[in-house]
């Protein structure tokens, strides 16, 4: 199981590295995305893999970590905020620079590239 | 804590200062000589303590653990040096009243003045090194804003930016110089210091902290080959100069060779590296002082020697050496004030400096003229003056330590030169200036200044006088209290006296005296020569080299890093991150894997697992056609939240699913506006690179997850589990820590997410965009109108929906939930009202109640924290009891409640906000197709 997750973990980097290096603002938006999957399942896993054991107390003998998913839930949060603001600043360039390329180049020659 | 206030005073002054100038131009100079005035009152009651031979502590904790206290101290040198900053500078507030003119913003300077004046009583009074060094830089700083008064002169702000350049420098250096101090000593008390003298000396790391500490005090001192600042800083307006110059900020890096004389003197470092940059600078500022035509570059050049002098005294490491460095300190700070103040007024009255143009001003200022030959003389050394008593002194020391030391005769013939060359300035000083023929074409006619701006410089050279003449009567207490404090040690056996009989030191003065005078009736051939050969050697150009070479380089810097392209900026951010990555993992002997047993695998989890791999993969392959990529995305999100599901995190797995919902119907709603196709790259070589660099930083995080993941590891998560129920009141403990435990980051957490729904707000506003009528195959969009079922439906299904959000969030502490999640399930309900009823109808309802809501959650969650200080508890501290409902039974209620109600709050205000605004986009559109 173990293996497993860190390969996800692998794909979603790797899918997002490449997407955030592209050079229009969508695929950017999408790579950040995937890289904050990435990052947060990285958090979150430093617990460890458990199941069937959620962090609430009661009658059970063991518990989860709760401590990093305390922080990832927070992190969720706040890479949505990311998220939604990167978005709506695409939306402002191409309303500004006329383009969707990250460097606001001007001819869509430049913005293939 | 009154020395603390007297340090504050001026501070708080400055302030009143330049409010009082509203009132017109004369309030602020009364209000600086008030503030000067108060700022002595409040030291007065402890002045006799010194005297009695104790020293004033007064300490309040700061932050302890660090050894930063606040921490005052005020022994004779303290006291010496507060009294000639605050005695001067109420001098300085009476005569700049008069220097300045019409133009001149009074409140400007006044406030500068006072600011720069609290700095230097925080210096001198500090018994902490690291408050020390703070007022340290802030003379710097106030000393910046003092030269570049006159901001329209290019040569002022020049001045400026080279004194804080320099200053600045030495003061970093001085800084790590106290750091090794306190790492030596174990304390950053001066107490502790003086009290660890030869434990320093030995240390191994004295050497170092010496140099550095050094440092500092030649770029304040002004000392070479640091000298060259001080003449160009002369471009302050001549008060600034007079104060500057003569009683504070040089005066600051001898007052530091004298505050740590007892812990750092004595060795022979200490020695060579004090008495070589004192005698240097003493013999090149007497030297150049001589050749300049500007009389306040004259007496510039003489501070420069002056100073040098001093830190030559202190360098030479006796008992004795030192007491002359203190006497001479007072005595240079009472004849230069007064010369400088003289210069000004010959300046003011006569408008210009230039020596070769003034002469013979005794006919038309005799009174001026009389005042500035004392104080002339003073600083040539004539007997009965008070510049003559500690020059003495010092050319006896200068003998004595030649006739021991430095091959025979070297060091004393050495100071007579300089002492010569001085006495020549100063011939030259006077002579020129009031005698030698007639004034040549002056811009005015000069005549005595007014009244009051004599009074100064008459004080200042009755001062000279009666020092000089009498020293046993009048300077002799505040020397030995003085001497004492530098010492911190007995005082050992002198006598201030004008006449000590036949000896080498009155030899010297002789010779110093005719050689003087013979030096300056030779001068036209040196003059020649000077100007010849001499005048090109500037240490200000290699300063301004390595200026010049400093911002090459970081213009180089920036423009090969910098672009100006963000894709290739994320390009270098990567492959950077990725070289540090991999850097760990050469050479490294510790095996990939631990031995931390697994869970095993199974069928469900394999076929989750492919699914996210295959829906990442597709995401990449298709991300040119975006709404497909938009779906594919989505599946992925929606198995990492089953992940969360899978792997006993309930919190994580809500909130990763709304926040899912939320992200897409935000994504869908700006692809409308971005361009429905990207064009196919055409740089593959680009594609490749970049797959290259994905796949290594994948398989960089996948191994490193996979090493982390077989290993066992130790937890603080016992603590969070033990105390969750007795300390925080409820069961779920991830809500807990969030509302609780980490209640402070929570509410930083929050503030980001409303501080992004506003930056949003605001990159919305007046935005205007146009999108295509129809999609990427040339189908019109769809004009329908919003689907009836659906908004029935929905209708019918918004108040259920937000009466589980309630039951999320209330039931949060104790069960999977909380405000978050609450406020995420909230936002998703009035969401799915937005797409059935469309945003027309939403904004109807919604517009403008988001930032309230906002504001409302964060004050919530702020008092909430705030209401445990009434009770005496640190900032968010919950509290809970339970309670008993009739009906529904034992309630248990936690002050983290009404925290958790306050992120609700904002996480539906922050969401609503950014999609009501996105939408309001389509509208605005529609809006306008409509009206054409």
């Amino acid at each position: 199981m173990e293996a497993l997750i860190a390969l996800v973990i692998g794909v979603l980097t790797a899918s997002g590295v490449f997407l955030a290096l592209r050079g229009q603002t969508f695929p950017v938006v999408l790579g950040l995305t995937f890289l904050s999957y990435a990052v947060n399942l990285f958090l979150f896993v430093m617990g460890r893999l458990a199941i069937g054991v959620p962090p609430v107390i009661s009658d059970a003998a063991a518990y989860t970590d709760p401590l990093p998913q305390a922080l990832v839930l927070t992190a969720i949060v706040i890479s949505f905020g990311m998220t939604a603001f990167v978005i709506v600043l695409a939306l402002k360039a191409r309303a500004e620079l006329g383009n969707d390329h990250v460097d606001g180049m001007h001819s869509d020659e430049d913005a293939a590239r | 804590m009154t020395l603390f206030f007297a340090v504050l005073t001026p501070f708080v002054g400055a302030a009143l200062v330049a409010l009082a100038s509203r009132l017109g131009r004369s309030y602020s100079a009364w209000a600086a000589g008030a503030v000067t005035l108060a700022a002595l009152l409040w030291l007065a009651p402890s002045f006799p303590l010194p005297f009695a031979g104790t020293t004033l502590i007064q300490q309040h904790d700061w932050m302890p653990a660090l050894g930063l206290n606040l921490a005052f101290r005020l022994d004779g040198l303290a006291l010496l040096f507060a009294g000639m900053i605050l005695g001067i500078g109420l001098l300085i507030v009476l005569y700049a009243r008069y220097y300045l003119s019409e133009r001149d913003s009074m409140g400007r300077f006044y406030s500068y003045l006072m600011l720069f004046m609290g700095s230097m009583l925080g210096i001198v009074l500090s018994e902490n090194l690291i408050q020390l060094l703070v007022f340290w830089e802030l003379t710097s700083l106030s000393s910046f804003l003092l030269i570049s008064y006159w901001q329209h002169r290019e040569e002022a702000r020049h001045g400026a930016r080279m004194a804080l350049a320099v200053t600045g420098l030495g003061g970093f250096a001085m800084l790590g110089g106290f750091l090794l101090l306190g790492h030596i000593v174990g304390s950053y008390e001066l107490s502790d210091v003086f009290a660890s003298g030869d434990l320093i000396r030995e240390h191994p790391l004295y050497v170092p902290t010496l140099v550095l500490i050094l440092l500092g005090v030649f770029t304040k001192s002004a000392q070479f080959p640091f000298h060259f600042w001080l003449p160009h800083a002369m471009a302050a307006p001549t008060p600034v100069s007079a104060y500057l110059h003569s009683a504070t900020m040089v005066k600051a890096g001898v007052f530091l060779l004298a505050r740590l004389y007892p812990a750092l003197s004595g060795t022979p470092e200490w020695f060579w590296l004090v008495s070589g940059a004192g005698l240097a600078t003493l013999l090149l500022g007497a030297y150049v002082a001589l050749f300049k035509h500007d009389l306040k570059g004259l007496l510039a050049y003489s501070t420069i020697s002056h100073l040098g002098l001093i830190t030559l005294l202190f360098g030479l490491s006796t008992p004795l050496a030192a007491v002359a460095g203190v006497f001479h300190i007072i005595n240079h700070a009472t004849f230069k004030a007064s010369l400088f103040m003289a210069a000004g007024i010959i300046d003011h009255e006569a408008g210009t400096r230039d020596m070769r143009r003034l002469n013979g001003l005794w006919t038309f200022m005799p009174y001026t003229a009389t005042l500035a030959m004392v104080a002339a003389a003073a600083m040539a050394g004539v007997p009965l003056l008070n510049g003559f008593l500690s020059k003495e002194m010092f050319f006896a020391e200068a003998a004595h330590i030649s006739a021991d030391h430095l091959g025979g005769w070297t060091l004393a013939a050495l100071v007579t030169l300089a002492g010569a060359l001085a006495v020549a300035y100063s011939i030259r000083f006077i002579h020129e200036v009031f005698f030698n023929g007639e004034p040549t074409d002056l811009p005015r006619t000069p005549h005595e200044p007014p009244r009051w701006m004599k009074v100064p410089v008459e004080i200042l050279v009755v001062l000279c006088l009666v020092v000089g003449i009498a020293p046993a009567l009048t300077v002799a207490p505040l020397l030995a209290v003085g001497a004492a404090g530098t010492l911190q040690a007995p005082l050992p056996e002198y006598h201030l006296a004008l006449w000590h009989g036949f000896n080498p030191a009155l030899a010297m003065s002789l010779i110093a005296l005719a050689g003087g005078a013979t030096i300056y009736a030779l001068r036209r051939p040196l003059f020649a020569l000077q100007e010849r050969y001499l005048d090109r050697l500037d240490a200000r150009v290699v300063y301004n080299a390595l200026l010049d070479a400093l911002f090459a380089l970081s213009q180089w810097i920036t423009r090969t890093l910098d672009t100006g392209s963000l894709q290739r900026q994320v390009f270098f951010f990567l492959v950077a991150a990725l070289l540090l990555g991999l850097a760990p993992w050469f050479g490294s002997a510790t095996p990939l894997a631990g031995n931390r047993q697994g869970l095993p695998l199974d069928p469900v989890s394999l076929l989750a697992g492919f699914t996210l791999i295959v829906a990442s993969l597709a995401t990449v392959w298709l991300h040119r056609q975006r709404l497909v990529a938009l779906i594919t995305i989505g599946v992925v999100g929606l198995v990492v939240s089953l992940a969360f599901v899978k792997f006993s995190a309930p919190d994580l797995a809500l909130t990763q699913l709304s926040v899912e919902i939320v992200t897409i119907v935000l994504l869908l709603l700006a692809l409308y506006f971005l361009p429905q196709h990207a064009a196919r790259e055409r740089n593959l070589g680009r594609v490749w690179r970049d797959g290259a660099i994905a796949l290594v930083a994948g398989s960089g995080t996948a191994l490193l997850a996979w090493a982390v993941l077989t290993r066992p590891y130790d937890t603080i998560a016992g603590y969070f589990l033990d105390n969750s129920v007795p300390g925080g009141g409820g069961t779920n403990v991830v809500n807990v820590i969030l509302v609780d435990f980490r209640g402070y980051d929570t509410l930083g957490e929050i503030t980001v997410l409303a501080l992004a729904g506003l930056g949003i707000y605001a990159l919305l506003e007046n935005l205007r965009l146009d999108a295509p009528d129809r999609d990427a195959a040339g189908r019109a969009w769809n004009r329908d109108p919003y689907p009836l079922i659906m908004a029935t439906l929905t209708q019918l299904l918004l108040p259920l929906a937000l009466l589980v959000a309630v039951f999320i969030l209330l039931r949060g502490h104790n069960q999977p939930g909380g405000g978050f999640i609450a406020g995420l399930v909230t936002a998703v309900a009035l969401i799915v009202q937005y797409l059935a009823h469309g945003s027309a109808h939403m904004r109807e309802r919604l517009s403008g109640a988001t930032q309230p809501v906002i504001a409302a959650g964060l004050a919530l969650a702020t008092f909430t924290g705030l209401a445990s200080w009434a009770f005496e508890h640190p900032f968010l501290t919950s509290t809970f009891g339970h309670m008993h409902w009739p009906v529904v039974g034992d309630f248990e209620l936690a002050s983290a409640m009404a925290f958790d109600l306050g992120v609700f709050l904002v996480v539906v205000g922050a969401t609503l906000l950014i999609l009501v605004n996105l939408g309001a986009l389509h509208d605005s559109r529609i809006a306008r197709k409509a009206h054409r």
